[in-house]
């Protein structure tokens, strides 16, 4: 499928290819969100839905980046070409970051089966979820066999990214204040594998013995995936053979229940809900300032609330 | 727009306070800045540059060796068709070296003594966003402001 755009037609035929010069410039064109990015996507989504997309998240110290890091060793091992996207939030104060993941990945810089892009914020969450997403689909067109997408959960299924990966890997680690109860619900719900990092630290098993409880306090039905707690020390790299295991015995479950339609069908919901809120947004972002300034200053003056406010946009500019 | 930067040590130098002071004034100044930590090597600095399709590099070499870093960085970016990434550094360089590195395609050299808010002025005034307007522009950057 080619279009009349001579730059997504190179792109996409450097995708295919997975050329790395061409997956990091749709990248960019993604994070830029162009008008291109809808063309380019379009004519690379049929390429795309073979890889095993593996969310991780946990919090901050968890060593996320460093278990990522010894995953794709472990996957690189069994002949697995790796896409990773490493999400750090965009100071909300400067709209800068420091994109710290990669440092722990320079083992793999040789090795021209590994892709790995580090992506900030930027602020908006729904625009974090669609860079990070469309990413997902251009490694994955580019034939990445395996792609991670490592990010900080909160937790907000809505939002968060890792609603959308077909596996999702929860870390924590021992001694990080109440560790468990630090995973917020929602963390806890979403996790197909618990791994316990830096389980050479004190303390681990008291962590695993907290998840398991709390696991049980969840009740899952029968013919449910059991969800495995794992311990790992990813500096040495203690336990990833087993994490990288248990992600595709997960995957294999899934295929074979069906289960892997379900999220896949799920993240088709996600991801057209997100891109109609973002044509509404950019419609919305095209009202013109004045016009768009003086709508506020009759809701602040209180003359109109502002889902009447919205509203008169949405039939003014057919938003 | 943010510029997206790569901080790198390439080499055996193991003095890195100066690199992280410049990685947060960057932050702070609203860019992105991937910090890929000491001993480098000049391979896959350019590796990583090209995959965060970064718009510029830059090195921080204490150790004396930046002769042969710096060159061998431009030498491998031209390798990759990548020359439009800029590059610029600093660390212990004597002036004479400054201007040999100007010479093969350094950007700027800061030297000690410099503040971080005119290493953050020059990258916002030399450091330019990607040009998306067709396929051939693409590898070029926009040399003022984004």
């Amino acid at each position: 499928m080619s279009t009349a755009d001579p730059l997504v037609n190179a792109l996409t035929a450097g995708v295919l290819a997975g050329e790395i010069p061409a997956i990091a410039r749709s990248i960019s064109l993604v994070e830029r969100g162009d008008d291109r990015v809808r063309a380019l996507l379009s004519t690379l989504h049929p390429s795309a839905g073979r890889a095993h997309v593996i969310g991780v998240t946990g919090p901050a110290g968890s060593g996320k980046s460093t278990l990522v890091a010894a995953l794709t060793t472990a996957l690189r091992d069994v002949g697995r070409s790796v896409g990773i996207i490493a999400v750090d939030p965009s100071s909300s104060y400067t709209g800068g970051a420091l994109l710290g993941d990669r440092i722990r990945m320079l083992r793999h810089s040789g090795d021209s089966a590994v892709f790995m892009r580090s992506m900030a914020t930027r602020g908006a969450i729904g625009g974090l979820a669609r860079a990070a997403l469309d990413g997902v689909t251009i490694l994955d067109a580019a034939g990445k066999d395996t792609i991670i997408l490592e990010t900080v959960g909160v937790g907000q299924s809505e939002v968060d990214v890792m609603s959308v990966a077909q596996s999702v890997a929860v870390v924590s680690v021992p001694d990080l204040g109440d560790s468990v109860q630090a995973l917020k619900a929602g963390l806890l719900e979403i996790a197909d594998v618990h791994v316990v990092n830096k389980s050479d630290r004190e303390g681990a098993d008291r962590t695993v013995k907290d998840l398991l409880e709390m696991l049980r306090l969840h009740h899952r039905a029968a013919g449910q995936w059991n969800v495995p707690i794992l311990k790992t020390v990813a500096t040495d790299g203690t336990g990833v053979d087993v994490f990288r295991d248990a992600l595709d015995q997960h995957r294999a479950w899934m295929q074979a229940n069906g289960e892997l339609k379900r999220r896949d069908r799920r993240l088709s919901v996600a991801r057209v809900k997100w891109a109609f809120a973002d044509l509404a947004e950019r419609r919305l972002r095209a009202v013109p300032e004045a016009e768009f300034e003086a709508v506020i200053d009759r809701v602040l003056a209180r003359k109109i609330d502002p889902y009447t406010a919205a509203r008169e946009f949405q039939v003014a500019h057919s938003v | 727009m943010p510029r997206r930067i790569i901080l790198a040590k390439p080499g055996l130098d193991g003095h890195d306070r100066g690199a992280k002071i410049v990685a947060r004034a960057l932050r702070d100044a609203g860019h992105e800045v991937i910090y890929t930590g000491l001993r480098q090597t000049p391979e896959s600095i350019v590796a990583t540059a090209i995959q965060e399709d970064a718009d510029a590099i830059g090195l921080s070499v204490l150790s004396g060796a930046h002769l042969s870093l710096f060159a061998r960085v431009l030498s491998l970016l031209s390798e990759q068709k990548a020359v439009d990434i800029v590059i610029f550094g600093g660390g212990i360089i004597p002036n004479d070296d400054v201007d040999r590195l100007r010479e093969i395609g350094v950007a700027k050299i800061f030297t000690p003594g410099t503040s971080t808010q005119e290493i953050v002025n020059w990258v916002e005034g030399n450091v330019g966003c990607r040009v998306i307007d067709d396929d051939k522009r693409f590898r070029e950057r926009n040399s003022v402001n984004c």
